[in-house]
C-alpha cells in the first residue's frame, strides 16, 4: 500500500501544493513586501523606515494623474482596436480556415517567436520620420509636411494594439470554433438573415471569448511601458514609465511601489465595472 | 423574413389548386466535388402527407433535405415548394422549417426564446407573440418551462422544444433530420408516437429523415427508399414491406430470405436444387432467366400443408418472448424462419431436428437477383 492510497483524502491537497507554494513565494510575499514599502519614506542614501507614509499615495495621484489617466486611456483604445481587427480574422479562420486552420493561427502567434524589445524596435523603424509610411502618408496629404508618427499617441497605440493582438485573437478564435454550425444554419432556417444569426446567435455566443481577450489584452497593456518609450515621446508617457524610472532611475521605491497599487486599484475597478456590464458567467464562460 | 413575403407566400398557398403538392423535386442532382450524393431524383410530395427517405448513411436522404431546407444547392434540377421554384432562395425566405439532428437549440436563450425566435424575426410581438409560443409549448407538453435554458431539459424535452420552435412558424412543411437518433429505445418510441400524432393535429407536411425503418414504417404515411442518391422504391409502409421491388428494398425493409432460381413456366421457379416452388400470380411478369423469390421469416410455416414446401434443418434458434426465431438451412441456403409463441405448451424445435418449410405461393414476392450483391 503506498502513501497515495492509504492517504487519499490528502491527495488533492498535494496536488495543489506546488502552485499554491509557487504563487505563495513568487506572488503573495512580493506583494506584501511592495505593500510594506509603499508606505515607507526615506532614500537610497540614507535608507527607507516604515513610517505609514500614505503621501506615497496622495502625492503620486496629484503628480502623475495625467499618467494614469493615459493608461487607462491608451489601453481601452488599444483593446478595442485590438478586438475590431482579431475578431473578423478569428471568425475567418474558426469558420472558414477548413484544414488551414493550425497554420493560420501559427501565423498569429508568429511574431512571439520574436522577442517583444525587438519587434517594438521594428515599429519604430517602421513609423520612424523618413520610412515608408509617413512618406506615404505625406503625400496624400494626410500628414502634413512636418508630420510624423513617431512621438505621437497614434504610435504608442498603435504599438501597443500590436503587440496585444495574440492575446484577443486567440481567445476569440477558442470562443467561435466551439459554436456549433448547426446554431447558424438553426438561425436561418428561422428566418434570420446572416446578419441577424451574427447577431443573435454567433455574437452572443462567442461573448466569453470576447471578455477573456479584452481583459487579456486591457490589463497588461494598462501596466505597460515599453511601447510608449519607444514609440511615444515625453507627452505620452503612461503610468508604466513613471513607476519604471521611479524604480530604477530615480530609486523613489515608495513612490514606485505605491503607484503600482494605485494602478493595481484601478485595473481591477474598471474590469469589475466591466463584469457587471457583461454579466459575470461570461467571465467563467457558463453561458455556452 | 421581411412581413410582406410572407403573406405573399400564404397568399400563394392559399391560392393554389388542392391537388399541388408541397415538394416537388424535378429531375435534382448534387454533386459534392465529384462525388454524386444525389443523382437526378424526381418526388413529389403531397400536402399533409408525412413522409419519410429511409436509407442506410451516405444514401443521399440528409442532402436531399438540406436542398429542400436551402442549407445545399442542386447541382442540376429544380426544387418546387408548391408552385413556386425555390432554387436560389437562402433558408431564411424559404417557408419550410428544420427539426435539426442534435436539436440545434440556441444554449444563450431561454426555452421561450428559442421557440419564439421565427415568431420575432416575422415580426409578431407582444401579447400574440407570448400566446403563440405558450400556446405550442403546451401543444409539445411543456408548459411552464419558458424560463429555463436547453442544458436544463432531459433529451426528450429537448426534441420537443425543437419540434415547438419549427412548428411554431406553421410553415408549409417541416423537415426532420434524424430528429430521434440521439434519444434511448424506449423515449424513441414515445416520441415516434408523439410525432405521429402531432403531425396528425397539426396537418403541416412532415418530411422526416431516417436510416431506422421501423422508425419509419411506424411514423410514415409514404416512404422513399433511397439508395446511392437514388429512390429505390416508393410506398406505403405495408407496400414495400410486402412487395418489395428490389432486393435492397427487400433486404433493408426487415428480415428477407430470398431464394435463388430461374423461372420455369408462369408463376414457377427451379430453385438452384431442382424444386420447383410456385409464386404469387403475375409476380414473374417482367422477369426471365435468373430470379430470386422472397418470402418474409413469419409467411413461412413449418411442417404445414401448403403448396411450397423446402426440407431443412434446424442450425440455431432465438426465442425472443413474442416469437421464437429459427434459423434452418436448406440446400438453397439458410433461411429464417419466424414463429409466433401464441399457444402455450407448443413444443419449439431444437437445434438438429429436421422439418418442412412450407407457404403459400401468394406470400412470395420476386426480385432480380444481381442487386443483391449490393
Amino acid at each position: 500500500m503506498s502513501y497515495f492510497h492509504r492517504h487519499r483524502e490528502l491527495t488533492p491537497y498535494l496536488l495543489l501544493a506546488p502552485g499554491v507554494l509557487f504563487l505563495a513565494v513568487f506572488f503573495v510575499v512580493p506583494l506584501g513586501f511592495l505593500a510594506y514599502q509603499s508606505l515607507e519614506s526615506g532614500n537610497i542614501d540614507f535608507g527607507y523606515a516604515f513610517t505609514w507614509s500614505w503621501s506615497n499615495y496622495w502625492h503620486a495621484l496629484r503628480d502623475y494623474r495625467a499618467q494614469f489617466v493615459r493608461s487607462l486611456e491608451y489601453a481601452g483604445i488599444a483593446t478595442l482596436l485590438a478586438l475590431l481587427i482579431s475578431y473578423p480574422v478569428a471568425y475567418w479562420i474558426a469558420f472558414r480556415g477548413g484544414r488551414w486552420k493550425n497554420l493560420l493561427l501559427l501565423f498569429i502567434v508568429a511574431p512571439f517567436f520574436v522577442t517583444y524589445l525587438i519587434r517594438t524596435l521594428a515599429w519604430e523603424t517602421i513609423l520612424s520620420d523618413n520610412g515608408f509610411v509617413v512618406n506615404t502618408l505625406q503625400s496624400l496629404h494626410v500628414l502634413g509636411p512636418s508630420g510624423r508618427l513617431l512621438a505621437t499617441s497614434t504610435a504608442v497605440v498603435t504599438g501597443i494594439t500590436y503587440n496585444f493582438l495574440p492575446f484577443m485573437a486567440l481567445p476569440l478564435y477558442v470562443s467561435l470554433e466551439q459554436i456549433d454550425g448547426r446554431l447558424i444554419e438553426a438561425a436561418e432556417d428561422l428566418y434570420a438573415s446572416k446578419l441577424h444569426a451574427f447577431l443573435r446567435v454567433t455574437l452572443p455566443l462567442s461573448l466569453p471569448g470576447v471578455v477573456a481577450g479584452t481583459l487579456l489584452t486591457f490589463i497588461p497593456a494598462a501596466g505597460d511601458f515599453i511601447n510608449a518609450q519607444l514609440l511615444g515621446g515625453p507627452d505620452n508617457h503612461m503610468i508604466g514609465n513613471v513607476i519604471q524610472s521611479k524604480f530604477l532611475e530615480l530609486t523613489d521605491y515608495p513612490a514606485a511601489a505605491a503607484m503600482s497599487f494605485i494602478l493595481m486599484a484601478a485595473i481591477l475597478v474598471a474590469v469589475f465595472v466591466y463584469a457587471r456590464l457583461v454579466g459575470t458567467e461570461q467571465l467563467t464562460g457558463t453561458a455556452v | 423574413m421581411a412581413v410582406e413575403e410572407r403573406i405573399q407566400q400564404s397568399l400563394e398557398r392559399a391560392a393554389e389548386p388542392s391537388g399541388t403538392p408541397d415538394v416537388r423535386l424535378d429531375r435534382v442532382t448534387k454533386k459534392f466535388d465529384d462525388v454524386v450524393a444525389v443523382d437526378d431524383l424526381s418526388l413529389e410530395i403531397p400536402r399533409g402527407s408525412f413522409f419519410a427517405l429511409l436509407g442506410p448513411s451516405g444514401c443521399g436522404k440528409t442532402t436531399t433535405l438540406r436542398m429542400i431546407g436551402g442549407f445545399e444547392e442542386p447541382t442540376a434540377g429544380a426544387i418546387y415548394l408548391g408552385e413556386r421554384e425555390v432554387s436560389g432562395t437562402p433558408p431564411y425566405k424559404r417557408d419550410v422549417n428544420t427539426v435539426f439532428q442534435s436539436y440545434a437549440l440556441f444554449p444563450h436563450l431561454s426555452i421561450f426564446e428559442n421557440v419564439a425566435f421565427g415568431l420575432r424575426r416575422k415580426g409578431t410581438r407582444g401579447g400574440i407573440l407570448k400566446g403563440k409560443v405558450e400556446e405550442m409549448l403546451d401543444l409539445v407538453q411543456l408548459s411552464g418551462y419558458g424560463k429555463r435554458k436547453p442544458r436544463q431539459l432531459s433529451g426528450g424535452q429537448q426534441q420537443r422544444v425543437a419540434l415547438a420552435r419549427a412548428l411554431v412558424n406553421s410553415p408549409r412543411v417541416l423537415l426532420l433530420d434524424e430528429p430521434l437518433g440521439a434519444l434511448d429505445l424506449k423515449l424513441r418510441k414515445e416520441m415516434q408516437l408523439f410525432i405521429k400524432r402531432l403531425q396528425h393535429d397539426v396537418g403541416i407536411t412532415f418530411i422526416h429523415v431516417t436510416h431506422d425503418q421501423e422508425e419509419a414504417m411506424t411514423m410514415a404515411d409514404r416512404i422513399a427508399v433511397m439508395n446511392q442518391g437514388r429512390i429505390e422504391q416508393l410506398g406505403t409502409p405495408d407496400e414495400l414491406y410486402e412487395l418489395p421491388q428490389t432486393a435492397f428494398v427487400a433486404g433493408f425493409l426487415g428480415i428477407s430470405n430470398l431464394l435463388r432460381g430461374t423461372v420455369a413456366g408462369p408463376d414457377a421457379v427451379r430453385l438452384g436444387d431442382g424444386t420447383t416452388i410456385r409464386v404469387r400470380t403475375g409476380s414473374l411478369a417482367g422477369h426471365t432467366g435468373d430470379v430470386a423469390v422472397g418470402i418474409r421469416p413469419e409467411k413461412i410455416r413449418p411442417d404445414e400443408q401448403d403448396p411450397n414446401a423446402l426440407p431443412g434443418v434446424v442450425r440455431e434458434r432465438a426465442y425472443i418472448g413474442v416469437s421464437t426465431q429459427y434459423i434452418v438451412e436448406t440446400r438453397n441456403g439458410n433461411v429464417t424462419v419466424v414463429v409466433l409463441n401464441d399457444r402455450s405448451g407448443t413444443v419449439p424445435h431444437s437445434p438438429g431436428d429436421h422439418l418442412t418449410l412450407s407457404w403459400d405461393p401468394e406470400a412470395t414476392f420476386v426480385v432480380d437477383p444481381m442487386e443483391e450483391a449490393e
